[in-house]
């Protein structure tokens, strides 16, 4: 002992004593500088640093950013409006993008079609004309729109030559861009899994954090009310709840009403999760000890149960979004989901369901190239949030 | 154990209350019903309804009552074996459901082995190779398949199948073998055109499974039991098989109940793309007409199976891992 000094001498009684000097409590064992970073760093923090970890989930968040940024842009972004038509050019192949013309370089631009009806088959054919140069102009006033519906404008990131075209990825069977139409189908595709998931949140968590707080008859009851539930199987599910919207509703109700549908059957796997999580949780000392201070289950549930494993739930839900945007596609495939004039890349999709749109107009099935990458983007960016979830692993 | 098979059976009588409830609220819900269509229908084509008849059959089938009547009519038919009267196909709906339920079955069953068969071997890899190159692009391969929209791997299946094999779009069978009584060259055929749907079907499913397989050998390789076999010079195959790998399957077993509603959910949609005789798209052209006891009478059986099935993987459960059964009593 170093302050000996300060201790009685032997058979003497010890004086009560304070030392004025501040308490340190690393005065044992100090801490290296990394050490006390980890040891320091907040929970959030910790799980950054585990999720930065994971590249691919890293890439896939910050992919998914951008694409939700974009649907705050759609009308600028899209080089065509919504529902214009090109009468001239229907179901026109896409226009490839070229840099140079005869060896020179231009910058990007396509080359114009000629179109000629054969008259063998009856097949509308389009050969790009390599005369027409038609360069492609950016920031430039193009068709007008108005920005959500409120702001007219007419500025477009990018936008056809005077008087050329510009299909870059092929026109549908009313001679409407796809690529525009795939930009705005992103407002309505990547928000439909947005506001389902935060409605079977909202759903999965109450209902399971009361089955798996107070168990006993609560829980039987909850449990067979989801058993009833998943016995079912989703589509009919979906189906007759789709069938209840009256046909009156507007395009944008019926909207809110699929996500509604889709959040409502989707609840029932969270709720069992945390129903089990809690029915643990719940035999922790201090869920006794805010008991025994007298806290609401309500609170004990939301205040000091459910945040434990908010980050599990979280990453649970990223791997469920895709789910819903499936669904959404399935249900346009039905001809039960979205109508026109609201677009999503399901109801894009409904145009390629036969086999001559697989046979003879394939770019029609682009729009399934974002469904794939925004489906894959939330199960990596769910992989690394599920691995990120508990940093102490 | 005797007691908790006893309790889970008795419980089984209120959940199957609630779903024909639920089955019947649904089928109800929309407004009108099929007469009400079929009578508009046939005016839209210009043709007089034989309204007397059609009364006739309004009343047979109890849509005079208040809705509450038709329930316990519908359930007490039911549990006498009788399954209702399809208006469309003008069938009872025994005739109608029997001959595709079996094409259904078969379907599903050689889809769940297919994704067993795929996602076993690739999930064991996944989790002994965690974060290798094998790992990650199976992974992919498996995501790829979940995220493809099912139609649209129907449709291009079926293009380039008949391109490539020369198998005729669509069906479970050559058009010739539709109405023939079973024979050889009729299975033989149904087997020519089972693989797609199959491929298709599975390929959604085999992703999931990879991951959840991937996800609980993981867990369990972590314990510390394995190391001891390890150190203990067990061979790495049988330290690997015989204790993580079964500890890891309880999931498998816990999915019996739900696989079948999973499966049919999934197979609708492939169902109609590809034209199959199976039930799928009977039950959504039976939603979309509202021919209520056909879609609700199937609805009810496929949900009884699988109130069954979860019924026999909570006992199997129950016996294998003794865990499960401490769960669940209520708060101090």
């Amino acid at each position: 002992m170093s302050n000996n000094a300060e201790m009685p001498a032997p058979g003497v009684a010890m004086q009560h004593f304070v030392r004025d000097s501040e308490f340190d409590p690393a005065s044992v064992e100090k801490l290296t500088p990394e050490q006390e970073k980890i040891f320091f760093a907040s929970q959030t923090r910790l799980m950054w640093w585990k999720f930065k970890k994971h590249k691919l989930a890293l890439w896939s968040g910050i992919f998914l950013i951008i694409l939700y940024g974009s649907i705050m842009f759609s009308e600028f972004l899209a080089p065509y409006g919504l529902n214009n038509r090109h009468v001239d050019f229907i179901h026109a192949p896409a226009q490839s993008l070229h840099l140079f013309h005869e060896g020179e370089f231009i910058g990007p631009f396509v080359y114009g079609t000629t179109y000629k009806l054969n008259m063998e088959n009856l097949q509308r054919t389009y050969t790009p004309d390599t005369s027409k140069v038609q360069k492609i102009r950016f920031f430039c006033h193009g068709e007008s729109y108005r920005y959500w519906g409120v702001w007219k404008s007419d500025l477009h990131l990018y936008c056809p030559a005077k008087d050329g075209t510009l299909f870059l990825h092929g026109t549908d069977r009313l001679g409407r861009d796809v690529m525009s139409r795939m930009i705005y189908g992103a407002r309505i595709s990547l928000t439909i899994g947005l506001i389902g998931i935060t409605i079977s949140f909202i759903l999965g968590i109450s209902i399971g954090g009361i089955a798996g707080y107070y168990g006993g008859m609560a829980d039987m009851v909850i449990q067979r009310v989801i058993e009833v539930l998943q016995s079912i199987p989703s589509v009919p599910l979906w189906l007759a709840l789709a069938a209840i919207m009256p046909v009156t509703w507007s395009p944008l109700i019926v909207y809110f009403g699929i996500t509604i549908i889709l959040g409502l059957i989707d609840w029932t796997g969270l709720a069992r999760a945390v129903r089990s999580k809690l029915l643990a949780l719940r035999e922790e000392d201090y869920v006794l000890a805010a008991q025994l201070m007298g806290a609401k289950p309500q609170r004990i549930i939301g205040r000091h149960l459910v945040p434990g494993f908010m980050s599990h739930l979280i990453a649970t839900a990223t791997i469920t979004i895709p789910t819903m945007i499936l669904g959404e596609t399935a249900l346009s495939f039905l001809g039960l989901g979205l109508r026109a004039p609201i677009t999503s890349w399901g109801v894009l999709l409904t145009e390629a369901q036969n086999i001559n749109a697989v046979a003879l107009y394939p770019w029609l099935l682009y729009p399934v190239v974002p469904v794939i990458m925004v489906i894959l983007a939330f199960n990596f960016l769910g992989d690394g949030l599920r691995d990120a979830a508990d940093p102490y692993k | 154990m005797l007691s908790y098979i006893i309790r889970r059976v008795f419980i089984m009588i209120p959940t199957l209350i609630m779903i024909s409830a639920l089955i019947f609220t649904i089928m109800e819900w929309p407004p009108g019903n099929y007469f009400d269509t079929y009578i508009a229908e046939l005016e839209a084509q210009g043709e007089a309804a034989d309204l007397k008849e059609i009364e006739e059959l309004r009343i047979e089938h109890g849509f005079d009552k208040p809705p509450i009547g038709r329930y316990f009519h519908w359930v007490t038919g039911l549990l006498q074996g009788d399954m209702g009267y399809s208006f469309e196909y003008e069938l009872p709906v025994q005739d109608v459901v029997g001959s595709r339920l079996w094409l259904t079955l078969l379907v599903s069953f050689v889809s769940v082995f297919f994704t067993w068969v795929i996602a076993f071997p690739i999930g064991i890899y996944s989790a002994t190779h965690q974060y290798s190159w094998g790992d990650y692009g199976l992974t992919f391969v498996g995501l790829l398949g979940l995220a493809t929209p099912n139609f649209l791997l129907a449709l291009i299946f079926m293009y380039f199948a008949n391109i490539w094999f020369g198998i005729s779009i669509g069906g479970l069978m050559d058009v010739e073998f539709k109405n023939q009584d079973m024979s050889w060259a009729k299975a033989v055929s149904i087997l020519e055109h089972l693989w797609i749907p199959v491929v298709i079907i599975g390929t959604a499913g085999t992703a999931a499974m990879i991951r959840r397989l991937r996800a609980n050998l993981l867990d369990e390789l972590q314990k510390q039991y394995v190391t001891t076999a390890k150190a203990k010079g067990l061979h790495p195959f049988k330290a690997l098989m015989k204790y993580p790998l079964r500890m890891a399957l309880n999931f498998f077993i816990s999915d019996i109940g739900s696989l079948l509603p999973a499966m049919i959910s999934g197979a609708e949609v492939t169902a109609i793309v590809l034209s199959l005789e199976t039930t799928g798209p009977l039950l959504i052209r039976a939603l979309k007409a509202q021919d209520m006891y056909l879609a609700g009478s199937f609805l009810m059986v496929l949900a009884s199976f699988t109130v069954i099935g979860v019924l026999i993987s909570d006992i199997a459960l129950a016996m294998l891992d003794p865990r499960i059964r401490l769960q669940g009593g209520s708060t101090k």
